[in-house]
């Protein structure tokens, strides 16, 4: 079950001819995939496309009626892998992955597939993850488009170009028999706009009739001497179709030519930004027209030579606007012109910043400086400080940072609080760290973790760390069960029991993989009408030949992982060690379970719902249990003790009880200002006549003590 | 060539505060009333608790087609070029202010006034909160119009969220050019818990032209004294009456009142007889007073298993519960105690000797250890949980013979003697002295390690002596309160060379 349901959206998709299609970027990509005639489609979640995956499984009988299989690929690779059905079929055929981690793990079946080439569209929809609010690595994934030679498309980021660039893909990629790889900004995957929809189309060539009919052609594949032939027909053939095909059907645009002598070079995916900066700097109005010419770059690869010196002859300058680096187009333009002898002046990274995002701030100061640099813009005048009246503490001292990290009622938090607890028995260790929720560890308040190598990869980055005998700690590799489907299995497990490693693997099972929008997978519990789960982990584990295998059941029984852990590190047992940490996310389960406690409340059945709280008056404001949680349902609130200035804990009502508060103040004997509250909604009669005899008891118990203190009060 | 231009608006929000929905009502809002509306955001993982901005542009549909165009519109806020920034929370309304989104000639900044606070807040181990009304000047500062209100507060009282009250605020200004009407059918439209939303935004509306608040309530207020029935107690009054300075007796009478919860009257007495000491001290100092004053009644009103128990235990805590985890006339509740009193707290309660005896005991001390591993959970509701915590706070008529309090009573009697004896050299040293009581607290490993770092400090004054700067001790109390393995105070101590014993003098 995912984390958003899209069954309002999937609605959208039966739209036809002429209607008008309301919504996110990353749905109207869907629905061009429809109107396109796919015959399948796959991927692997992970932001920004995650909701292309959940509308596409929630979408299962739109896409049953036209005729495609959608899958959901167990990594990145299988998904490039499986666009292999275009290669000797006219299928047309998407997948879609975040970039630029996906085209890491995709790269192997990218670049077997580019060599050989397709029959049918092959479309990448790739996510880039890049910029504000990035979990990766900031990469390009135009060097992956580059060194394979697949087309790479950066489309204006509007619903009508993004749909038309998924359109214009396959036909291009049909045209070179080459994949096309369509990059969205994050960005441009979360934008609401409209677009007017087609018709839905259903492939003329089913897969039934490819697997009825199969057909081989030895020179489609990568052996030698097919592979060496590959190589020059990409450069002779597929090349330049691909420019012809680009060329003609006008896929760059060029805006207001002619206009002036200097120009912008624009990547089609920074274009709005590049023209908000114009109109700001009031060189355009907002329309788009503009008084300074564009080139604008929808396909970022491969560069046209002779649309590059068409747009540059005859002007003195250009300025390249391109976001990240290397800045790989910069580059390639600079060879066109020099080897063309055109010498126009050609500004770039010299201007904007050599690395990070091209903010709208960003992108002004540079497109200013070379407004100024040509005489089209007067220098600022300085800005005048106006003196202040009363001096202000700088902001920057009361705005804090909001990382990331475990949401309310977390079963991955307990983990690391019995981490915490077994590094103050036995000092600190080696922590291996994986991608995934879990991966918030590293941040207050635990500060666990010391490398990640990438998604699946948590056993395997602390492989080399196993001495060759001596009395040693063992490092601790942590893997999500994402990961461990993903790759973690075979690179991390497999790996460790082959190579006889002594260290230790926490495996973080929650049923599903939460980190991109709780998809489910081969371990989740959850019974999924299209897909076979149920398989436990640690039955996997076993089965890759691992001897010391525990699974937690609950891991909001700190004591219980406290001690598993402390029995991992110390064992005599030789070998690797696997903990199956196991209970559901509890984003999930909230929203599976809540509605359903509402219903039977409304419909006068018996409802127990628990929280905690912290009582004020013992709580002395010392704040450990924070540090031992961090959950956001345990803060602050000011000491209503007048004697006192330290503020108290104290619990938010969107507590949902998950109890880790009173695991962690019984485990690491905090204080006694935990409670648990138990709150009955339509209790029984029984219940009602036990809880009157006890308040009668308890009350003049209460008025009893009460009296003897009133003697005092004043 | 710039007179059109769409109306911008930022929404600042963390992860699960319905700042998606907002945004998305104000595109509705701009659809349904002939805008061509763009929005967009970068979730990621900001959503899980961190902070994300949500991005509209509106534009009129009607200009669009007289002038033939289409609007290209951003995907990201240009700071200086922001016409609303929508925050949910305070610290959010910085940040926007930070990043240069609120210009004083031309933003509107709606936002709420309450705090959601950031990890390093929490986790500070004294007082680690940003400065409310430094981000409250910054934003006033740096806005055209600020619109400000605890939406949290009002969202509660409506029964519905932050989202719907910020909705009814922007409405409120008269910012955007929609009516009222207009954003209530929004709102319809959206279909989900349509009555609380409304509700909620009506309140919002009303607000958004209300008098600001004014700043928020400080520190819980000292309560002045009541008459008393007691003798014994009007005699304390009197005492401090006749015997105190007006500017220090607040406080007295909170640590008396304190005093004679804990303990009894006689108790209150020793607390101003020790008082009588510190105030007679040459120089007189009223801060020295008042600090002592305040930490003393904290000291001597030490947890205990017994004040635990009678806390726990007490009608008023009943209710305190009751109400703050909303129970319902017609729910039940029930309250468990997460306590794990150990060997330690067992001996503690005891009396001194039998303490003692046991601690140092072989077998028995074994027993009550293997018996205390694990903690245990009293339902304090239940009426054995109940009798049990009852009879503990019974205790009280003994406590003076325990264990516990005649270690305490040592550490305060030695406090004094030190307070007494820095005061000589300066009394304002004296008072930072006496301030360095707030290192001891919590219970279990957290108090022995605020009581070692305690001893550290104090060791550190009695070796320094007249050397010792009032400001420096003040440094080195922070620092002990800045990390759990005391990493920073080792530091401070060994800059000021005050890690290694000093030569004795000749």
């Amino acid at each position: 079950m995912a984390e958003r349901s899209f069954v309002e959206e999937v609605k959208k998709l039966r739209l036809g001819a002429g209607e008008t299609f309301r919504g996110e970027g990353i749905l109207a990509v869907t629905k061009a995939l429809l109107e396109s005639g796919v015959a399948y489609v796959a991927g692997y979640q992970g932001a920004p496309i995650s909701h292309l995956m959940d509308v596409l499984a929630d979408a299962q009988d739109i896409l049953a009626e036209n005729g495609i299989r959608f899958e959901n690929s167990a990594s990145e690779a299988t998904a490039a892998a499986t666009l292999a059905a275009s290669v000797n079929y006219p299928l047309r055929g998407a997948v879609t992955f975040k970039a630029t981690v996906g085209t890491n793990v995709a790269s192997d079946a990218l670049a077997n597939l580019a060599s050989g080439g397709v029959t049918g569209g092959a479309l990448i929809v790739v996510g880039e993850d890049y910029g504000e609010g990035s979990s990766i690595m900031q990469e390009r994934s135009h060097a992956f488009a580059m060194k394979s030679q697949i087309w790479l498309l950066d489309p204006r980021p509007n619903l009508p170009s993004i749909v038309q660039a998924v359109k214009e893909g396959f036909e291009l990629s049909e045209a070179s028999k080459t994949p096309v790889m369509l990059q969205l900004r994050i960005r441009a995957c979360h934008v609401h706009g409209e677009f007017t929809a087609a018709d839905n189309k259903r492939s003329s060539f089913t897969i039934g009739e490819a697997l009825d009919n199969p057909r081989r052609d030895t020179g489609r594949i990568v052996l030698p001497p097919a592979s060496f032939v590959h190589e020059q027909e990409k450069v002779r053939e597929r090349w330049p179709a691909a420019v012809q095909f680009i060329e003609e059907r006008g896929l760059n645009e060029f805006f207001a030519d002619g206009t002036d002598d200097i120009g912008l070079i624009v990547q089609g995916g920074n274009y709005n930004t590049a023209l908000r900066v114009l109109e700001r700097l009031g060189l355009a109005d907002v329309y788009g027209n503009s008084r300074v010419p564009l080139y604008c770059m929808n396909v970022a690869y491969p560069v046209v030579d002779s649309e590059v010196l068409r747009f540059c002859r005859g002007k003195r300058a250009v300025l390249m606007v391109e976001e990240g680096q290397p800045n790989f187009v910069e580059q390639n333009v600079a060879a066109i012109l020099r080897k063309a002898g055109v010498d126009t002046q050609l500004h770039g990274k010299d201007m904007l910043p050599v690395a990070g995002e091209y903010t709208a701030a960003e992108t002004l100061k540079g497109v200013r400086a070379f407004l100024e640099l040509y005489g089209r813009l007067q220098p600022l005048p300085a800005p005048v400080k106006p003196p202040k009246v009363i001096p202000l503490k700088p902001l920057a001292e009361s705005v804090e940072a909001r990382p990331p990290g475990f949401c309310t009622g977390c079963p991955e938090r307990p983990i690391f609080t019995a981490m915490k607890l077994v590094e103050r028995e036995l000092g600190p260790h080696h922590v291996s760290a994986d991608i995934g929720c879990h991966l918030f560890s590293i941040l207050p308040p635990f500060n666990i973790g010391n490398t990640t190598m990438g998604y699946g990869l948590g056993s395997a980055g602390a492989a080399a760390l196993n001495p060759n005998g001596g009395e040693h700690k063992r490092a601790i590799s942590v893997m999500g069960d994402g990961g461990f489907w993903h790759n973690g299995l075979t690179s991390g497990i497999a790996n460790s029991v082959f190579n006889r490693s002594d260290n230790l693997t926490i495996v973080v099972d929650n049923s599903y993989t939460s980190a991109t929008g709780g998809q489910d997978i081969l371990s989740s519990a959850a019974e999924n009408k299209t897909r076979s789960t149920g398989h436990a982990i640690e039955q996997a584990v076993r089965g890759v030949g691992v001897k010391w295998v525990k699974t937690m059941r609950r891991t909001y029984d700190v004591k219980g992982m406290r001690d598993a852990l402390r029995e991992a590190l110390t064992t005599k047992e030789k070998g690797p060690k696997v903990l199956v940490a196991q209970s559901e996310c509890m984003l999930n389960k909230q929203r599976r379970e809540k509605p359903l406690a509402r219903k039977a409340a409304a419909e006068g059945r018996k409802v127990v719902r628990e929280r905690f709280g912290v009582d004020s008056d013992t709580c002395t404001g010392d704040h450990s249990c924070i540090r031992l949680s961090g959950c956001p349902s345990l803060s602050i609130k000011p000491n209503p003790d007048p004697l006192r200035t330290d503020p108290v804990a104290t619990v938010m009502d969107s507590c949902v009880g998950c109890g880790l508060c009173g695991e962690v103040s019984h485990a690491a004997v905090l204080c006694p200002s935990f409670y648990k509250a138990q709150i009955t909604t339509n209790p029984s009669g029984w219940d009602k006549l036990c809880e009157r005899v006890r308040s009668t008891v308890i009350g003049a118990l209460q008025r009893r003590a009460a009296r003897k203190s009133e003697r005092y009060a004043f | 060539m710039n007179a059109k231009q769409p109306i911008k608006i930022a929404i600042l929000a963390m992860g699960g505060e319905g700042g998606g929905v907002l945004a998305d009502w104000i595109v509705d809002l701009g659809e349904a009333n002939g805008y061509i509306a763009q929005t967009t955001s970068v979730p990621g993982v900001a959503q899980r608790t961190g902070a994300t901005i949500y991005y509209v542009e509106l534009f009129p549909a009607e200009q669009a087609r007289a002038d033939g165009g289409r609007p290209i519109l951003a995907l990201m806020p240009l700071p200086g070029d922001v016409d609303v920034v929508l925050c949910s929370e305070l610290m959010e309304a910085g940040r926007a202010v930070q990043r240069g989104l609120v210009t004083p000639d031309r933003t509107t900044l709606v936002s709420s006034t309450h705090r959601v606070y950031a990890i390093a807040e929490k986790i500070a181990m004294g007082d680690g909160r940003a400065d409310h009304n430094n981000l409250l000047a910054h934003a006033e500062g740096a806005a055209r119009r600020f619109v400000r209100f605890d939406m949290a507060q009002v969202a509660e009282d409506n029964g519905s969220v932050i989202s719907a009250v910020l909705f009814g605020a922007v409405a409120g200004t008269g910012v955007l050019p929609f009516s009222r009407a207009q954003f209530e059918s929004t709102i319809e439209r959206g279909g989900v818990g349509v009555k609380a939303s409304l509700k909620a935004f009506g309140a919002g509306f009303a607000q958004a032209n209300a008098p600001a608040e004014t700043e928020q309530p400080q520190a819980a207020a000292l309560r002045p004294a009541g008459t008393a029935r007691d003798p014994q107690v009007r005699a304390l009054l009197a005492r401090i009456e006749k015997d105190f300075p007006v500017a220090a007796q607040p406080v007295l009478v909170e640590g008396a009142r304190r005093l004679v919860d804990y303990q009894d009257p006689a108790y209150a007495q020793l607390y101003l007889d020790r008082l009588a000491r510190i105030q007679q001290l040459p120089g007189g100092d009223l801060q020295l007073l008042t600090e002592t004053a305040r930490h003393l009644a904290l000291w001597m009103s030490y947890e205990d298993t017994v004040r635990v128990a009678e806390l726990k235990t007490r009608a008023g805590r009943f209710d305190r519960v009751r109400s703050e985890v909303r129970v319902q006339q017609d729910q039940l509740l029930a309250i468990n105690e997460f306590m794990h009193p150990r060997l330690q707290e067992i001996c503690d309660t005891l009396p001194a000797g039998l303490g003692r005896w046991l601690l140092r005991s072989g077998l028995p001390r074994r027993v009550v250890e293997h018996f205390t591993k694990e903690g245990r959970v009293v339902a304090t509701s239940s009426l054995g949980g109940f009798l049990l915590l009852y009879t503990l706070a019974g205790m009280k008529g003994w406590r003076r013979a325990s264990l516990r309090y005649q270690a305490e009573n040592g550490r305060i009697e030695d406090w004094l003697e030190r307070i007494v004896a820095a005061s000589a050299l300066n009394p304002q040293l004296a008072t930072e002295v006496a301030q360095c009581q707030r290192l001891v607290k919590g219970y279990g490993d957290t108090h022995e390690r605020g009581l070692r770092n305690y001893e550290t400090l104090m060791d550190a004054v009695r070796r320094a002596g007249a050397r010792l700067a009032p400001a420096t001790l003040r440094e080195l109390r922070d620092a002990a309160l800045a990390d759990e393995a005391g990493k920073k105070l080792q530091g401070a101590l060994q800059r000021l060379a005050l890690d290694a014993p000093l030569q004795q003098a000749a």
